[in-house]
């Protein structure tokens, strides 16, 4: 079964000024139409496989963002969309910004672009399907290893 | 009665052919809801991708129970279907399908999440919008052919849809609820919708969710089957024209899914309430006068 023609997404507005969110929606209107890859816009984190991330990370969001994460079951990947996501963007030198996404969590692939462009979305989910491919591979390894070591253990 | 071997075929031929031709419909679903869109549309196997990567997702669930739960949840699906094509009482299938709705919801609540206890709240006053038409659709075949066993309904020598039109209206429309299509998509909807989270399905993690989507084919072919029933009669070419008129039924939900905005809850039990009402209380009526 081919694990990577099913991509999930979980979309996280961090302090974003709302433009790259207006350009990840356009990804799902016709004119994009991103579900043609089996990407589906999903609001649940339990069912999310890849994270997208908009905005920067601010002093009041961030344990939303670490707990929104975490809550993802493994394989996950991580995408961080637009400048402000990859680094805090005009907002770096704010009081209470604290940088990009990948301040508090593991951040896998970054979409620069101030706003980034449905194309450079779409080019960036189909870079984090293919992670998301080579992550459940290496996962499925390390569950049987897992499961290995326990037969041989106490069990 | 039929023979036994004729039901063993059909309960085996249920069991194996339900998920993959429910996965087709599903996949169908969403290729012509996307054609209606303007979209292209995910492929027509979409449905079995996510099936298989769901089953390979990290098993995260809150509550062990919920597991055990969701099995039962599948088991009696399977045993309404097994009952229905097996040709067996059609009062039976509509109780087995009433459990399986109860096992979804126990399902629902073992984890206390806020989200899924909505959903759970929800998808309760879905079961009071459609249970009655269902239960009527039962008393029904019973008026029109005077048998609650499918094996004799189908053996009839004119389609029970000659002498119940309001009963099979009234069905369509609780149909909708049931396939969780807009406007009745409360406790959890399908495609991208959203519907608080995911409803009822919210905590439902990996596996879990895989096996549910699973669930949901076996109980779409269930409820078709309940469309063809409308149907078949003794001669073999109702079979042909039952198939038609599910592939029909199938469409015109697709396009309401497509054409209308979610309700609330009271505007869904008054539409399904006033519809039994009307569609399925007149025809009993009229059923009552002609047989007597």
């Amino acid at each position: 079964m081919n694990i990577n023609k099913s991509p999930w997404l979980l979309h996280y507005d961090g302090s974003s000024c709302n433009g790259c969110d207006i350009e990840v929606l356009a990804c799902t209107t016709p004119v994009y139409d991103v579900e043609r890859f089996g990407v589906i816009n999903t609001g649940n984190p339990l069912h999310a496989d890849i994270l997208l991330i908009t905005g920067g990370i601010n002093t009041q969001n961030a344990e939303v963002v670490r707990q929104i994460y975490e809550q993802m079951p493994k394989p996950k990947v991580v995408l961080a969309v637009g400048t402000c996501a990859c680094t805090g963007g005009i907002f770096k030198e704010c009081y209470n910004i604290k940088g990009g996404a990948d301040t508090v969590i593991p951040v896998d692939i970054y979409v620069p672009g101030c706003a980034a462009r449905p194309e450079s979305i779409i080019d960036g989910v189909v870079k984090a399907t293919a992670l998301f491919k080579e992550k459940a591979d290496l996962y499925d390894k390390e569950e049987t290893e897992m499961r290995k070591a326990a037969k041989r253990g106490n069990v | 009665m039929i023979p036994v071997i004729y039901r063993v075929i059909s309960i085996v031929a249920y069991i194996i052919l339900a998920p993959l031709l429910g996965g087709l419909l599903d996949g169908l679903d969403r290729k012509i809801s996307a054609r209606m869109q303007g979209r292209v549309g995910p492929p027509l196997l979409q449905p079995f991708y996510d099936f298989g990567k769901l089953m390979k997702k990290q098993f995260l669930a809150a509550s062990r129970l919920q597991i055990l739960m969701i099995v039962s949840y599948l088991f009696f699906i399977c045993l309404t279907g097994v009952l229905f094509f097996g040709g067996f009482d059609i009062l039976l299938c509509v109780f087995s399908l009433t459990t399986a709705v109860m096992f979804l919801i126990l399902a629902a609540t073992v984890t206390h999440s806020p989200f899924s206890s909505q959903g759970t709240h929800r998808e309760m006053m879905q079961m009071m919008s459609y249970e009655p038409m269902v239960l009527l659709t039962a008393v029904g075949f019973y008026l029109a052919t005077g048998s609650f066993s499918i094996s004799d309904i189908i053996r009839q020598n004119v389609s029970a849809i000659a002498l119940m039109p309001g009963f099979f209206f009234g069905f369509l429309f609780i149909l909708t609820i049931k396939f969780r299509k807009s406007p009745f998509d409360l406790s959890t909807s399908h495609h991208a919708h959203q519907e608080v989270v995911k409803g009822v399905t919210t905590e439902m993690v990996g596996v879990e969710y895989a096996i549910t989507i699973l669930t949901e084919w076996y109980e779409n072919i269930f409820l078709l089957g309940m469309v063809a029933l409308f149907f078949i009669n003794s001669n073999p070419w109702s079979i042909l024209v039952a198939i038609v008129a599910v592939f029909i039924v199938f469409f015109i939900e697709i396009l309401v899914d497509n054409t209308s905005a979610r309700v609330k809850w009271e505007m869904m039990l008054k539409l399904s309430w006033g519809v039994t009402l009307i569609c399925g209380g007149l025809n009993l009526f009229i059923l009552e006068i002609i047989k007597r």
